[in-house]
């Protein structure tokens, strides 16, 4: 993927810094809120990458952190609840040229928009998908969620839930993800390298992020993140090995793992079409047929 | 009666797998390149192997609407066919079959039957041999020369290669020979019209309409009777430079649409009602957001999974509440195949002015059925106009998406220009597309904003043309029927007014907006009001009883998961007529 489009009409570029990519509107989350270092990361690593707003796509479904692309500035989708990754796909076929960025919650994203998840995935979109998992849901006032840990007790679950977990990063391996890795809200620095890498992969790249809920989620929060976060690339792991990536994925005790899992190149959906003009994005050519389509439909009916 | 001088059905009934399929594209490639029109209605289940399937194949040397009332040549490939069907013959038509393993049953006077002995016959051990040699025999009935049916089969035939060919061939010729000696043909002979014709199904006629109108984007997920739009997008992707999509569910093929929709392709799906249940949601984000998309609902009986190969027009009350919320969308019905063909690019001209939804309600008997159609009557380059979409260039003078204009529409940039970001969103938000969530939740900013978007449409009427009253306006009775019942109640209204009853009719065609004021200008001046629909409750007189205040004299409806054939509706005029009845309920003969 290339990291920058040409400037228009010569004018000499300025270089943005991670201010330029703030949005009209503070955010709302609440004060804590592991969604504002996303955010700060996300703007970060697209004025380092060189990005420029217009040739960003942000598209979120519904939850707090799904309210991002009103925070960031580039073109946004804020989209229905699930949804985000489907429409994400229509816009990048429409337009390749743009960089495609979905942003949204373990609810949104592993729960309702789950089978999108895994068809994304095995399609190798490419697009980059960024996941504030907070393992609660938040915006409807603390229930679980998908990645809710065993045990947990919330206003749907008072007696404790007894429901395992989904794994985000093993789950979008075994979907044929291309670019699986974790992070953590807590490590800004970190988290910007890993978007920065996800965003210049080709294919569909997953980031999900530990973005603690300091409201409904008092199991899982800041603090205890941060005295359990290991960086795989201080291990020395080999990100083509998917095997020993899921092994360290699967750990959540003591040490838990973030940083790249997996990686692999394979062709991208966009890729695999030869109706994708390299030259011009399908939403912006000029509408009609030309006489020699014509004459072909019209032969094959007579 | 007879639409023209020579109007003629042939029937084709047996199983699943025994390759009805073959024998009637082979006698409907005869008749369409020799002029003649055709009109196909297969009456198939949801079954790979066996149940029992019955194609109609009525030719006429005049344009035809419906598959009509009578039989002439009935084709037997199994006893179940001749056990079901022949009783339901007329006199002078005629009966082909296997005698081998299929028993005749009591012929009334003047049904000639007519019993092939495939066996004895045939050089060839294929099991479907039965059916070539039926299609030689029926082609001596028929008055056509052998020669014609050669030509025919060689087409047919030709990528299997020579042998193939030969076996068909010698197959047919036994057939036909064995016709020329033992039964009486047809005194009429087949005639030619003055140009060939081609041969589409309303499913294909959507699909062209779409590429025709500059579809780029197109995504579905299989689901009968709405298959075949994707089938011939999927072949034609490639030479027309649209973007093809299987997806895993209706709700991802309805959101991925709107996504390319917003880049800025013209983009559409087609599900039936079930599949379109899933897509509601999506439907009124696409209307929250302005962007404008297409839906097509193929209709089959319902409700749930229902009744899969039959047709209906149940789901109109579906397309009216799809989606929470209060809403501007189009809804049209077509009413015949090419007006499915022309339909796409009307709407998609509407759909982007108006930056909203558009919805096509059609239904199982126009999307798989199978009608000629003069190449000349399709326009493949239908007149296009986007609205006011941007697509290049740049701005400095704060671009605002859902600017509070005089006409409420608000010029639509494509993501990827400078200078024009924005934000869409699902959330209400004001005029710079700021959710109105992300501060005070303002009652003046929503209540502009719904009033900016409600006010396009209050003059999108002024673009749809309004019904028109068909037939003599000194009409004993006016049927009112929508999308594609047309074709068989104008035949009805024929063939009665032929027999001296006056009736008119008045289609209807769009439903949102409607035309009430039209209608009941229109009806006001009826003497009696009879509405024809396919559903059980009369969900298109509910309606249209909603938005006018009319009510009618009475119903002729139907909900057995056939379609309509033009008796039908005459007896049920007739009915009307004889005595005060609220609903005709017609009965469907062919079944025991």
């Amino acid at each position: 993927m290339a990291t920058t489009m040409p400037a228009t009409d010569d004018k000499p570029v300025i270089p943005l810094t991670a201010r330029d990519f703030k949005g009209q509107v503070d955010p709302d989350w609440c004060a804590g809120c592991g969604d504002f270092g996303v955010l700060n990361a996300l703007q970060r690593s697209c004025a380092e990458l060189g990005l420029r707003p217009h040739e960003i796509l942000t598209v979120s479904g519904i939850g707090c952190s799904s309210n991002l692309p009103g925070y960031f500035n580039s073109y946004g989708m804020h989209t229905l609840h699930g949804r985000s990754l489907a429409v994400a796909t229509g816009a990048k076929l429409g337009n390749h040229r743009l960089h495609v960025i979905v942003t949204g919650g373990d609810g949104d994203g592993y729960g309702i928009g789950g089978n999108h998840f895994t068809h994304t995935a095995r399609r190798n979109v490419d697009l980059t998908y960024v996941v504030m998992n907070n393992q609660i849901y938040g915006l409807t006032t603390g229930q679980i969620s998908p990645t809710s840990t065993m045990g947990m007790k919330t206003k749907s679950t008072p007696f404790g839930s007894v429901e395992a977990p989904l794994n985000p990063i093993t789950s979008a391996i075994m979907n044929g993800a291309t670019f699986v890795a974790r992070g953590f809200s807590g490590d800004v620095r970190h988290l910007t390298e890993l978007m920065k890498q996800a965003i210049q992969h080709s294919g569909f790249s997953l980031i999900d992020i530990f973005s603690p809920c300091v409201t409904f989620n008092h199991d899982n929060s800041n603090a205890f993140f941060k005295e359990r976060v290991r960086k795989l690339e201080d291990e020395g792991h080999d990100t083509s090995d998917w095997k020993t990536a899921c092994e360290k994925a699967m750990l959540f005790g003591d040490t838990i793992y973030t940083g790249l899992f997996f990686q692999k190149q394979a062709p991208t959906l966009g890729g695999s079409e030869p109706v994708l003009d390299p030259d011009e994005p399908l939403g912006l050519q000029t509408l009609g047929l030309d006489k020699e389509q014509t004459k072909r439909i019209i032969e094959r009916m007579m | 009666m007879t639409v023209g001088s020579f109007d003629l059905t042939i029937a084709i009934g047996g199983e699943a797998g025994q390759g009805i399929a073959t024998p009637g594209d082979i006698l409907a490639r005869i008749f369409v390149r020799r002029g003649l029109h055709l009109n196909t209605y297969n009456a198939y289940q949801s079954i790979i192997r066996g149940g029992h399937i019955f194609l109609y194949l009525r030719v006429c040397d005049q344009e035809i609407f419906t598959h009509g009332d009578k039989l002439d040549i009935l084709m037997c490939l199994n006893q179940d066919t001749m056990d079901r069907h022949l009783q339901l013959m007329r006199p002078g038509s005629w009966v082909l079959y296997n005698e081998d393993n299929i028993k005749p049953g009591e012929a009334g006077d003047g049904i000639q039957l007519c019993p092939l002995p495939v066996t004895k016959l045939s050089v060839s051990r294929n099991r479907l041999s039965q059916n070539t040699m039926a299609v030689g025999a029926a082609s001596h009935l028929l008055g056509l020369d052998f020669q014609v049916l050669e030509e025919s089969l060689t087409l047919r035939f030709q990528r299997q290669g020579q042998a193939v060919i030969d076996e068909n061939v010698s197959v047919a010729r036994a057939g036909y020979d064995h016709s020329v000696a033992n039964f009486k043909a047809f005194d009429q002979t087949v005639p030619t019209g003055p140009t060939p014709l081609a041969v589409w199904s309303g499913n294909e006629a959507l699909a062209m309409g779409g590429a025709a109108a500059g579809v780029k984007f197109y995504a579905a997920y299989p689901m009968s009777p709405a298959t075949g739009v994707l089938h011939w997008m999927a072949q034609n992707a490639r030479n027309l430079g649209i973007m093809v999509r299987q997806v895993e569910d209706e709700i991802g093929v309805a959101n991925m649409v709107i996504g390319a929709a917003h880049t800025g392709c013209r983009a559409m799906c087609a599900t039936s009602g079930g599949g379109f249940a899933l897509m509601t949601e999506a439907v009124g984000s696409a209307a929250m957001m302005e962007i404008p998309a297409v839906f097509i609902d193929v209709m089959r009986a319902g409700p749930s999974t229902g009744v899969p190969t039959k047709t209906e027009q149940g789901d109109l009350w579906q397309v009216l509440g799809a989606s929470q919320g209060d809403f501007e969308r189009f809804i049209v019905a077509p009413t015949t195949p090419v007006d499915c063909f022309n339909t796409m690019a009307e709407l998609f001209n509407l759909t982007d002015k108006y930056q909203c939804p558009g919805i096509v309600v059609t239904d199982l008997l126009l999307s798989e059925g199978r009608f000629s159609i003069a190449p000349d009557l399709i326009d493949m380059h239908p007149h296009i106009d986007r609205g006011e979409l941007i697509t290049k260039g740049s701005s400095t003078d704060g671009y605002m998406r859902y600017k509070n204009t005089e006409t409420g529409i608000s010029p639509r940039a494509v993501p990827g220009l400078e200078g024009y970001v924005h934000v869409v969103a699902t959330d209400e938000h004001d005029e710079n597309s700021q959710l109105l969530s992300d501060e005070f939740t303002n009652p003046h900013k929503r209540r502009k904003m719904v009033e900016k978007r409600a006010r396009k449409f209050k003059v999108a009427i002024e673009d749809i043309k309004p019904p028109e009253l068909e037939g003599s306006a000194d009409a004993e009775i006016t049927l009112i029927g929508w999308g594609s019942t047309y074709g068989v109640i104008r035949e009805a209204v024929a063939i009665l007014v032929e027999q001296g009853v006056a009736v008119n009719h008045l289609p209807i065609k769009w439903i949102v907006p409607f035309h009430g004021e039209v209608i009941t200008d229109i009806l006001s001046k009826s003497k009696r009001v009879v509405v024809v629909e396919n559903s059980f409750s009369g969900q298109f007189y509910r309606y249209m009883r909603s938005e006018t205040g009319l009510s009618v004299d009475g119903h002729i409806r139907k909900y057995d998961g056939e379609p309509f054939i033009p008796h039908h509706i005459v007896d049920g005029v007739k009915a009307h007529l004889a005595e005060k009845i609220e609903c005709f309920v017609p009965y469907q003969e062919a079944i025991t």
